[in-house]
Order: C-alpha cells, then structure tokens, then sequence
C-alpha cells in the first residue's frame, strides 16, 4: 500500500533521498576515475551512463502516462527533438562542415565554444547545460503544438495520434530540405559527447563520462518527483483516476494534460539529448517508435505509477539487454554451451519473453504503485509496531 | 501527364489492396474489443517469413496453404495466449500487451533471420510482366485490386447474413449485453481473429511479391498504416477500412513520385525530396480525420453516460 | 420562497436532445439564496440529465441557464440539430456559450454524482484536498519548488476540518474505495464542499441508504447549508428526506416539468400522483 506520510516523516524521507542521491553521485565520480575503457568493468559504466538516459525517458513517460492517464506514445519524436537541437548547437565551428558535408550548415555556432571562449571552461560546462535546457525547450515548444489538436482525444487515438506525430518528426528531420538545419538523412557527429567531459584541477584530470549524463538524470528525476508531490502532480492523478469528476472539482482538463504533456515531452528531449551526448551520435533512425515501445515496457517493469519504478525498470531493462544476458548471444550462457541456439539476437528474444510474463502475469511491475519510499517506510512502521507492543 | 501520372496510380490502387486486407484485421479486432491489436502488423511479416522458409523446404502448392494455415495458427494463438487473460484488465494492459507481441515477433524474427535480408519466393503467374493501358507491371499488381474487394464482398456477405457474422455485430455493439444473451463471446473473438489474420497472411502473399525483401520490421510501416486506414474509414467499419486503405496506398504512392510529376508538369523545376514524407503523409491524414472527424468517414457516434 | 434574497440559479427552457429523443424538454426553474430546492421525477425523466446540463456536462440543445445574475450557459438548436430540433423556443436564445464544468466550479458551482465519483487510488484525505488545488494562487513552478509552503499548510488544515465536519476524521488516510457507501457518500459532499461553492448540487445523496442514514443526512443537509452558507439543489427518490428539508419542488416526468410548489402542494398534486404511480420508496 502506498504510506501516507506525516510531515515529520517527509522531510526526513526528502533528506534521506537528497543524501542518498549525492552518495550514489559520489561513488559514479569514483568509478569513472578507476574504470579505463579498456576495463572489462566497463560495461557497468555504459549501464549507467545508458541507464540514466532511459530512466529519465522511463520516468518523464510515466509521468504522462501513469500519473496523469495519458496514453502517449510520441516519445521517441520527442528525444529526437532534444538529440537534435542538443548535437546541432554543440558542434564546435571547425567541424561544422565536415559533419555538413552535404550542406551548407544553417547554425553556424556552439554553445559550449561561445561560452567557453568567454568564460574559459566553466562557460564550456555552461555553454553544454545551456544546450541540454535548449533541448528540453525545443521539445516542450512541439509538443505543445501537437497537444493543442490531440490531448482532448480518446486514449486509443491519443496513443495513435502521438505516434503518428513522432513518425512525422523523425520524417521532417531526414528531409533534404532542412539538411542544412538536420543534415537531411545523415547522422550529426563531433558535438560535445561524454568522452570529452573531463575537468582539470591544476595537475588533475577526473574523467565526467559517467557523471554528467547521471548528474542531469538525477537533477531532473528529483524535480519530477517533486512535481508530482506537489498539489498538481495529485490533480494529475485525479485526471487519471475520473477526469469527469476531476473537472466537476474545478480542474481546467486541457490545460493541466497540457502541462502534463509539455512537461513529460521536455524531460523527454533532455533525455535525447543524453542519448546524443552518450552514443556520439544523433540519427533519426534511431528514434523510431520502437524505442518508444521499449521505454513503455520500462514503465510496465518497474509499476506503472511508481517513479522509482521507472527508474529501476530501465537500469534492469539495459542492463540485461546490455550485459547480464550478453552471454545469450555468444555461445555461452551460465556455463551452458550451445552455440547453435546462444547466437546473435537470442539476448532479445529472451528478453522479450521475460516481458511478455511480465504484462501478462505480474502487471503491477516491481513495485506496483508503490515508490521506494514507501516500501521503506512500511518496514519501518512494522518495526516500530514490534517495537511498543513488546514493551 | 497521365502516363506520368499512370504507374503511381496503378501502384498505389495495388498496395491500397494489400492495405486494405491488413486493415480489415485491424478494424474489425478493434470493432469487437476496442483493442488496437498492434502484433497485426508483425503477423503479416511473420507470414512474410515463413513463406520464405517454406518455399524453400517444399513445393509451392504445399507451401501456400500451409503458411496460411500457420499464419492464422499464430493469430489464434496469440489472442488465447497474450489478449484473453487480460479482458478484464484496464485497457492499457491489454495494448502493452500487444506491444510486447510485437515486440516478441519482431525479435524472434530478427533471431531466426540473423539479421539478413530474405528474399520473398516467386510465385508464378501472378508475379509474370505484363502490359496493362500500355505500361508494364507485374500481374499481382493487377490483381490485388480485384481480388481485396471479392474477399471483402465475401466478408461483408458472411457479416450480414450468417449466423456468427450477426454474433459479430452484435459484440462490437455492446461486449456485455451480447455475454448476457447467451452469444459465446470467446468463439465470436477467435473466429474474429481467425478472419483476420486470413486475411492479412493473403495480403502478405501479394505485398511480398511486390516487394520481395523481407525484414522484421516489414511489417510495422504496412500495419501501422493499415491501422490508420481502418481510422480513417471509421473503426468498425470494413468496407470505410477499405476505401481508406485504397486512398493511402494512392495517395503513399502519389506521394513517392510527386517530384518527378511536378517536374514533369512544370511547377517545380528540380528534386525537393518530397518522396520522404509518402509514409509521414499517412499520419498527416491521420490527424486531420482525428481532429475533424474522430470517428472516421463512416464512423458512428456515441455519447458517453456521466 | 425566500424570493427576497438573490436568485442564485435560474434555468430557462434548457432542452437536451440526444438524436432522436428529448431526454430534457423546457425545463425552466429558479433557486434562490440559501434554499434548499429538490428536482423529482420518476426513473429515466431527465433529472441528472438537467443536472448535466447545468453544470456545464452537456451543452443543452436550446436554453439559457444563469448564475447568481449572470448568464453562464446558452445555446440554441445550430448546424444538423436546426432540422431536427422536436423542442419548442427555437429561435429565443441567440448567443452561445458553452463553458467546461471547471468554469462553473470555479463560478461557484459544485456537485456529487449519483454513482460516486471518488478518485479510487487516493485517500479520503487526498481525494478532499485535490479539490482545493481550484483555490490555489500558487503557478507550477512555485508549487513544484515548495515555495507555496504557506498555501500548502492551508489547505491541509481546510481539508482536514471538511474532513471533521463530516464526521470522516478516523477514516482520513484510509483508501476512498475502502470505505462503506454512506461514508463513500460523505465524502464526496466534503470534497464537492472543499472548492467553496455557493451553489451545492446533490444527485440522489440518499441512494442505497437505510432509513436511519436517510433521517441523519437528512440532518446534515440542513447543517451544511447552515454553517457553509449554501443553497442546495437536489435530486432525490427517497420521498421522507426530499418532504422534510426541500422548501421547493421541481416534478420532472418524460422531460418536462409537470409542477412544482412546496411539499404540501406536490403531495396533493394529481399529476405528480399519477406519474409516481406504482413507484415506491427504493431501498
């Protein structure tokens, strides 16, 4: 059951987290220092650093989806806004036309050059935020104008119709037209990427790869967290629970699916733009709806409704998909040996019998509606009962 | 200016066809469960694939019915198996659950296929050249036209004047009352999907001939089209399911030549590319139809009780 | 009739017609300040229908409805309805203004449902406090940060004093399903109470409640509209709750209105008795 919490007992569940937070952001600064790329523990970085991104795209989803009701299924488009704006305003000026090959490139600047040039590499670290915030912007300025024609429509349609405008997206972005803005149908490199965060402290150098992508992960988790703490994350659910009596109660039903909405698509374009930032490269074809479908089943895994949830289904969706279940595709799997069946591809399709048993058998998900917080915060209670009945 | 014109059009009539029998699977699942059955797409390509296999493994006399029977094997089986258990369950568990099917399908395929492109088999006589309105095209192209709309008159006739075609109609009016008066819902579903999926493994037979390389994500561009078409149309409504597919199949292939017949009309002077928005155009359609008119063109409305 | 205080509602002529069939025919009524009024009428004659349309549910066919001295609600037969309007006063309403029911929430309207609406993942306490997320002052970026501590603190307090005053205190962190029906009930009067309406719309508060919780609502109604400063307008079928508090009467019976008066006049009105004939009291 979710806890329903005293005040006392919220501030010190907030602390708790925010402590908890930086600790885990400590230990990633660590291991990016004594994890090299040539490490066999490396894979546990990529997890990490692919795990932020997705968990960020898991959690703005539920956002929509599971708090609010809103069966969207545009997401993909949305990360693909926040890749693209995130890579095109992050190319430094001498590469501008060799990634232009074709055309001749419209944004003719970086971010991170202009600020860094004016400020040395603090204005670097800003000029990249700065691009990240843009990516989020460019997002939730699309999404608001999608929002406009589809947010009254009926869930089934809603779903269709916002998966129908991610496919646009991704079309309008390959079109030739605008190469000299997308570079048409080919891919955008050599903008700011994780291999090159690093920060020099007189003789020092601490590696970022991993700490940034987590970093911005963090941050913006906690404020959608505290967005649906807040009076309007709990006028969203009632959205979701019975709209009908939700705007008998004075809740304005377009405008809040619409905060809703542009908030979740802007979480999602700062999450495309860590995609970008993670895997060097920022293509169309990437984001096709079936990254949405992927991002969606994270939800499904960790609870629809549960933010950590999210959270902890998309680290297990990537690192299973990832790394534990690597072996399926190899030949050799928990000392089985049978490289007629363990080949390319195997990993995938025992991933994805895994999450049909999930949908099918344990809907709920890992944690069901529940947050971390509470499963932790019942336990607690449960002791203490213990505790005065055996005095 | 019509023999530019011509080859786009007679295309775009075929794969309308080969829409419009996937469409029907689509509307008519939707009609009855009000679930968007998003494997429907997957199925196609499966069928896709395992004529593939098939061909290669025996003679096509054997081949054809034997696929089709396991296409529609497949499509009983995933409703027994991933939809049934979930009917009671919100509506979006039951649509994460044909997204996990699709899911499942297309990396089963990518597993079995390891990756590479398989050439769908020649399947003699429909896929012979031959000279149409003095142009060249291949036969299935002529064909798919008139062979949708005699397995859609068909349909339409067992609908209305059998037995478990009444039962049909009846649970895509109301799903409890039909419970209520004694119809077997779960015999009605099946033979829903049944159909269907017929249906879709005939399309896939003509699709692929047409375009021989088969893939697994063949099946997501055509059925997530096809599911617009039964929009478009109105859901629940085969014969709107079929004239929205035949105007997309058009209108997709218009689309793809439209530089080429502008340039030849003179609007334009060169390429503009605008070949990359012939898939893109479907959702455009799409859109307007949901913004204009949600329940298609020959949609019913219905008022919601509060 | 306390007709000299403000009318607070007035409806004129509202005609909902739903394709073929007049669910609501020319309903015209008035409430005035701090009344109690009751809308009656046998099963299937239109009263939430009315209800609907004067909370801005539906958008009536024809007719105006005003609020405590303005029009909110007006609408005349347009586009295919022109043709097939079955009702009368077509051509008296020319303008059309169709609020969502938040506007007239936020006006000042607030109501319960007949098949209980309450938001069924949130607790009793949370399911009264969302409706006061209406009165806040608060933006999303001031609320998402907790710079609106003050208000917060507020509303929490406003929300557990409904919550006492419904007698539901030791129920507060229980889950709203997890409650039984007459406390279900309760509930959603405290919530509809919590965005500080002038104008409370009850739709049959006494359903499926036994004799005893009908004489004990009977006496809440009357509180509520005593301590909160309310007018109430309801819908009801339980005869003994709707003679005892209403000073007015509204019969509706196929869409129309067939009398109205107070309580002694209904009671001898032949019309109303033969429209209720072989109709009694539900459990």
């Amino acid at each position: 059951m979710k806890a329903v919490r005293t005040p006392e007992e919220n501030r010190r569940i907030s602390w708790f987290c925010f402590f908890a937070t930086l600790a885990f952001l400590g230990l990633v600064l660590l291991l990016d220092q004594l994890i090299k790329p040539t490490s066999p523990m490396y894979m546990l970085l990529t997890v990490l650093q692919k795990g932020s991104v997705y968990a960020l795209a898991a959690v703005s989803m539920n956002l929509l989806n599971g708090c609010t009701g809103l069966f969207s299924l545009g997401h993909a488009g949305f990360m693909l806004i926040g890749a693209y704006t995130y890579a095109i305003f992050t190319i430094p000026s001498a590469s501008r036309d060799t990634v232009y090959q074709y055309y001749d490139a419209a944004v003719r600047f970086s971010f991170p050059e202009v600020f860094g040039n004016a400020m040395g590499p603090a204005g670097t670290a800003l000029g990249v935020l700065v691009a990240v915030i843009l990516a989020g912007l460019m997002a939730a300025a699309f999404a608001y104008l999608i929002g406009l024609p589809v947010l009254r429509l009926k869930s089934d349609y809603l779903a269709i119709a916002t998966l129908g405008f991610a496919e646009i997206l991704r079309a309008v972005c390959q079109w030739q037209k605008l190469g000299p803005i997308t570079n048409g149908s080919n891919l955008l490199k050599s903008f700011a990427r994780v291999s090159k965060f690093k920060l020099v402290l007189g003789s020092t150098k601490l590696t970022l790869s991993t700490f940034v992508p987590v970093l911005i992960a963090a941050v913006s988790i906690m404020i959608i967290v505290k967005l649906i703490n807040s009076t309007y994350g709990r006028a969203f659910k009632a959205i979701r629970d019975d709209e009908v009596a939700a705007e008998a109660m004075g809740i304005n039903l377009a405008r809040h699916k619409m905060i809703s909405f542009t908030v979740s698509s802007f979480f999602a374009g700062v999450a495309g733009a860590m995609m970008a930032m993670v895997l060097s490269i920022a293509q169309a074809s990437n984001f096709k709806s079936a990254m949405t479908y992927e991002i969606l089943l994270m939800v499904v895994l960790g609870g629809i409704g549960s933010t950590s949830g999210s959270v902890i289904g998309s680290f297990l969706f990537v690192a299973a998909s990832e790394w534990w279940l690597r072996g399926l595709d190899s030949g050799t799997f928990l000392g089985i040996n049978a490289p007629n069946i363990f080949r390319n591809g195997f990993r995938l399709v025992v991933f994805s019998v895994i999450i049909m048993i999930v949908v099918l058998f344990f809907r709920q998900g890992i944690m069901g509606e529940r947050e971390l917080t509470d499963v932790w915060l019942n336990r607690r209670r449960a002791r203490q009962k213990k505790k005065e009945a055996g005095k | 200016m019509d023999k530019t014109i011509l080859p786009y059009l007679i295309s775009g009539v075929s794969v309308g066809g080969q829409y419009a029998l996937i469409a029907i699977g689509y509307t008519m699942v939707y009609g009855i469960l009000r679930l968007i059955n998003f494997a429907h797409g997957d199925v196609f390509m499966v069928a896709g694939l395992m004529m593939v296999y098939a061909a290669a493994a025996m003679p096509l006399s054997l081949a054809i019915p034997l696929v089709i029977i396991l296409t529609v094997l497949l499509g009983f089986t995933i409703e027994r198996v991933a939809y049934r258990p979930l009917r009671t369950a919100p509506r979006m568990s039951v649509m994460i659950s044909a997204i996990g099917v699709s899911y499942l399908l297309q990396n089963l395929a990518l597993y079995i296929t390891g990756g590479l492109n398989k050439n769908y088999p020649q399947i003699p006589w429909i896929s012979d050249r031959v000279t149409v309105l003095g142009m060249e095209t291949s036969r299935v192209t002529i064909i798919t036209p008139f062979l949708t709309v005699f397995l859609v008159v068909l349909l339409v006739l067992l609908i209305n004047h059998t037995k478990i075609g009444m039962a049909m109609r009846a649970v895509s009016l109301n799903f409890e009352t039909s419970q209520l008066m004694g119809i077997r819902i779960n015999s009605v579903i099946s033979a829903t999907f049944i159909i269907g999926t017929f249906l879709a493994a005939v399309g896939s037979m003509l699709f692929f001939t047409n375009y021989p390389g088969v893939v697994p994500t063949s099946g997501a561009m055509p059925g997530l089209k096809a599911f617009v078409a039964a929009v478009f149309g109105g859901i629940g409504s085969i014969p709107g399911a079929v004239i929205g597919a035949f105007i997309i199949g058009i209108a997709e292939s218009l689309i793809k030549g439209l530089d080429t017949i502008l340039i030849v009309n003179g609007t334009i002077t060169e390429q503009i590319g605008l070949a990359t928005f012939s898939d893109a155009f479907t959702f455009v359609l799409l859109i307007i139809i949901l913004v204009f008119k949600p329940t298609g063109l020959f949609g019913e409305k219905t008022t919601d009780k509060v | 009739m306390r007709k000299d205080r403000p009318c607070i509602l007035k409806t004129e002529d509202i005609t909902m017609q739903f394709g073929g069939v007049v669910a609501v025919n020319n309903f015209s009524m008035e409430e005035y300040e701090g009344e109690i009024v009751a809308i009656i009428g046998p099963n299937g004659a239109g009263k939430t229908t009315a209800f609907n349309v004067i909370t801005g549910v539906y958008a009536p066919t024809n007719g105006r409805v005003s609020f405590d001295g303005k029009t909110v609600i007006e609408n005349c037969p347009r586009g295919k309805m022109k043709k097939s309007y079955l009702g009368e006063n077509a051509g008296k309403y020319t303008h059309v203004i169709e609020p969502t029911p938040d506007r007239l929430t936020a006006l000042g309207m607030a109501r319960t449902f007949q098949n209980i609406r309450l938001w069924k993942s949130m607790t009793v306490f949370d399911n009264v406090l969302i409706a006061k997320h209406m009165k806040r002052s608060s933006n999303l970026f001031s609320a998402t940060f907790g710079l609106n501590r003050a208000e917060d603190r507020q509303q929490r307090e406003e929300a557990d004093a409904l919550i006492e005053t419904v007698d539901l205190a030791d129920v507060r962190d229980e889950l709203s399903t997890s409650l039984p029906y007459g406390k279900q009930r309760r509930l959603e009067i405290a919530r509809a109470l919590a965005t500080e309406p002038k104008l409370l719309l009850l739709d049959e508060p006494a359903a499926g409640m036994n004799p005893q919780e009908t004489v004990e609502l009977t006496k809440f109604i009357g509180e509520i509209r005593d301590q909160f400063h309310v007018s109430i307008l309801l819908i009801e079928h339980h005869m003994d709750l709707v003679m005892d508090i209403s000073e007015r009467i509204y019969v509706l019976d196929f869409g129309s209105m067939i009398a109205s008066g107070t309580p002694a006049e209904i009671q001898a009105n032949e019309k109303v008795i033969d429209a209720y004939l072989g109709v009694t009291d539900d459990a």
